[in-house]
């Protein structure tokens, strides 16, 4: 189970994500990718309550990578636990995607022009 | 004989039989005014009446029940139409003799008997049509008591024909005696009025109507006849027949007592086609499901027919797990707040999908405080012991509801609760058995996409055990020697489980097969790769993958990972596990050249007892019991300890270990795990 909560901090859209992201509960974080991206704001992620992400979740995040570029939205990751860092790093999406560790830093970067 | 023949004979004998009554009548009458010497016997009018009267009997006997045998009101609309045919037909008599007043012509005893012939066939044809008429309504829901009863009352009037030919006089003591035993035995008969149940409040009116009509033209009959007997120049009255006059009494009775119970029954009448329309309602939500209509139809079934039922002003269905809500003649706003107005506890609970699950009466009903709605039934759909949702009938009026609306409430909600639970029951078990049937195809396509024998040469060794949980995975390895001494292995592991991981994979093995024969390098093989899935892998869909290259010629692993969990490679020489980490993107994620320059490609000189482990993150990612991840350490920690073993020996070492850790939980994911041992030693 998953609890995804979108809020504006700072000109961004910022999600926050708590629980677990299975096939089952990625539908959710395709529905905060769709409602943000499509609002045009930088989008910020709050991962720090995320403990699990699996396969599906992480295509949902790959399946947004394109869209957001092309539409020159920010997209920045936060506050990742060890073990999901790892299943990122491994994965290679620390290469492409934004992740930082603190709050103040995802929206700094997410506000640049 | 059919029935058309024996209507056709009849309606013929009929006929013949009227010529040769009026004939032999008129002849005699002719022979007494002449006083002419002939012989003729004064029965023979009286046998050609009494057949006429058995011919019209046969034919209507025939003829009614052919035609109508439930349609009530059809059966009075004959009588209707016969009575208003014969009634012209003797007021055209009645005019004859009413022009003709004064001329001998019309005080002619041969004339008065020649139209009164005429009169007595019409009321005959009448009276008959009408008798069966009343014995099929008589008859209708029939037992063996009033069977019986009936026949006896037919073979009496049959006797009473016979009892005709004697000549008794109206008003004699015999003629009164048989006279008042068979209108005894019409008014018993005449309280079988069973058909008067069935009819609507329109019909009854309709009917009531038509009897009264009937009866006008009785009166009329009756009234005819007595002015011809007045006259006293009939050779023969039928009012003296007493088969006639029982006729009379018998028609005039039952249309008499039917008129007074139609009318009676008129108030009542709502009430029994309401009862009938609930039974009719019941009867279409049960068959709603066998006869193939969805569960959407049934609840619209359920809500119009609870609606008559309780004669509510309004209603709406609402679904626990659905946005969708039926309504009728009631808007969402209206619901909303009417749902806002409920005070009462169990019904609030009820609405607010919170049902405990006690079904008494007055907990689904109560009075509103809503300013148009004053009462309210609120009924859980139940199915499988979950409320699917709540069926909720109001009324305009307070206290509308009472105690035998809510019963019959029940009785729908309950029917069509079972109607939808046999309904999901069914497809249930259809989806599973073609979902069962998916998984058998789709398991065998996979077992046949993973080799069945790996290729090594003397220069090392491989094994690998792949494990799908979801009966098929989406992990997927393969060996194949390119050039000589050139080995290329894949390892990789498809986003997502079950079939479409499968479908991926096997696109990956297709990948895998032609680009490996284009003997490129392992990078030039994951940039290709990545292109190629580019194109047909869903958006989000990936591929991690390790390809490996063995050239045991120069004796050198190459490898490039392409997002996969980090294989392990442990160097002999060192004794230390190091893992195979250089950077790298999993397929399909970047679909586009930008790919290419996160591909690295790591080279290494293999030695003799080195080992390599390739796996998938089932095996990392399992969890124990209190929820520990095994880990890239744990699986370390596991090689460590069988470095000196065989290669089957080290994959059998780890996957033990595995399951001690797991204690009594399964591994969740899809598994594979692959040992490669070096042997470099043994070329010389």
């Amino acid at each position: 189970m998953v609890n995804i909560s979108i809020d504006k901090e700072g000109g961004s859209n910022l999600i926050k994500v708590i629980g677990e992201i299975d096939a089952s509960s990625s539908i959710k974080l395709d529905d905060a990718l769709k409602t943000t991206s499509d609002a045009g704001l930088p989008i910020v992620m709050n991962l720090e309550g995320l403990n699990y992400i699996s396969s599906a979740g992480l295509g949902v995040f790959i399946s947004y990578l394109e869209e957001l570029k092309t539409k020159n939205i920010k997209f920045v990751l936060f506050g990742l636990q060890p073990a999901v860092k790892e299943v990122f790093d491994i994965l290679g999406l620390n290469q492409i995607m934004n992740i930082v560790v603190t709050k103040e830093d995802a929206l700094r970067i997410a506000n640049e022009a | 004989m059919t029935q058309n023949l024996k209507i056709r004979l009849s309606l013929l004998a009929g006929l013949l039989s009227w010529l040769l009554y009026a004939f032999f009548d008129l002849y005699a009458l002719f022979v007494a005014k002449y006083q002419l010497k002939v012989n003729l016997s004064d029965i023979l009018p009286q046998i050609f009446l009494t057949t006429f009267i058995l011919s019209t009997l046969v034919f209507y006997r025939y003829q009614i029940t052919k035609a109508d045998s439930i349609n009530f009101l059809d059966l009075l609309w004959r009588v209707f139409i016969t009575g208003l045919v014969t009634t012209i037909g003797s007021l055209v008599i009645k005019l004859f003799f009413f022009v003709f007043a004064n001329s001998a012509f019309s005080q002619n005893p041969i004339t008065i008997n020649f139209f009164y012939h005429i009169l007595v066939g019409l009321i005959i044809i009448f009276l008959v049509s009408t008798f069966v008429v009343w014995k099929r309504l008589i008859l209708y829901q029939k037992s063996k008591n009033l069977l019986q009863l009936w026949s006896f009352f037919e073979y009496a009037l049959l006797g009473s024909l016979i009892f005709d030919f004697f000549g008794n006089k109206f008003f004699t003591v015999n003629f009164n005696t048989v006279l008042i035993f068979l209108s005894g035995f019409s008014l018993i008969l005449s309280f079988n009025l069973k058909w008067i149940a069935y009819l609507n409040f329109r019909q009854k009116w309709k009917s009531i109507l038509f009897i009264l009509l009937s009866g006008i033209y009785v009166y009329h009959f009756l009234v005819s006849l007595t002015d011809f007997s007045s006259t006293n120049k009939l050779s023969i009255d039928v009012i003296d027949r007493i088969y006639i006059d029982a006729l009379f009494v018998f028609i005039i009775l039952y249309a008499g007592i039917s008129i007074l119970v139609t009318l009676f029954n008129l108030p009542t009448s709502s009430v029994f086609e309401q009862k009938l329309k609930e039974a009719i309602d019941f009867q279409k939500l049960s068959q709603a499901i066998p006869s193939g209509q969805s569960e959407s139809q049934t609840y619209d079934i359920l809500l119009d027919s609870s609606m008559s039922a309780v004669f509510a002003d309004a209603a709406f269905l609402k679904f626990s797990d659905e946005e969708t809500t039926l309504c009728r003649n009631i808007d969402k706003n209206t619901i909303n707040e009417i749902q806002a107005s409920v005070k009462h506890s169990s019904v609030k609970a009820i609405i607010d999908f919170e049902f405990g699950g006690d079904f008494s009466n007055n907990k689904v009903s109560t009075s509103l405080n809503h300013s148009i709605f004053k009462s309210i039934i609120a009924m859980p759909i139940i199915v499988k012991g979950k409320q699917l949702g709540v069926l909720v009938l109001l009324q305009e009026v307070g206290d509308a509801f009472n105690r035998e609306m809510v019963d019959i409430i029940i009785a729908f909600v309950s029917q069509a609760s079972i109607s939808i639970e046999n309904f999901t029951l069914i497809s249930e078990a259809i989806e599973n058995e073609r979902y069962q049937e998916q998984l058998k195809i789709a398991k065998t396509v996979q077992n046949s996409l993973l080799p069945s024998k790996l290729k090594f040469n003397a220069d090392f060794e491989i094994v690998a055990e792949s494990n799908a949980a979801d009966e098929v995975g989406g992990d997927y390895y393969d060996m194949v020697e390119s050039n000589e001494g050139i080995y290329n292995f894949i390892i990789g592991d498809v986003s997502g489980k079950g079939t479409s991981a499968a479908f991926n994979m096997a696109q990956m093995k297709g990948i895998f097969h032609s680009l490996v024969l284009q003997k490129g390098s392992p990078a030039n093989f994951i940039m290709q790769a990545n292109a190629a899935l580019g194109m047909c892998l869903e958006k989000s869909s990936f591929i991690t993958a390790s390809y490996f290259q063995i050239d045991t010629v120069n004796k050198i692993l190459c490898h490039v990972r392409a997002g996969h969990c980090p294989a392990l490679y442990y160097s002999r020489s060192s004794n230390q596990i190091q893992l195979l980490e250089s950077n790298g993107l999993g397929l399909g994620i970047l679909r586009n050249s930008e790919y290419n320059q996160f591909v690295v490609e790591e080279k290494l000189n293999y030695h003799d007892g080195d080992i390599l482990v390739a796996y998938t993150d089932g095996i990392t990612e399992a969890r124990s019991s209190e929820n520990k991840l095994y880990g890239i350490e744990g699986l370390k920690e596991s090689l460590a300890q069988y470095t000196s073993k065989s290669v089957e020996e080290i994959k059998s070492g780890i996957i033990k270990d595995l399951l001690v850790f797991l204690g009594d939980l399964k591994i969740e994911d899809d598994y594979t795990l692959s040992v490669i041992k070096f042997n470099s030693e043994s070329n010389g």
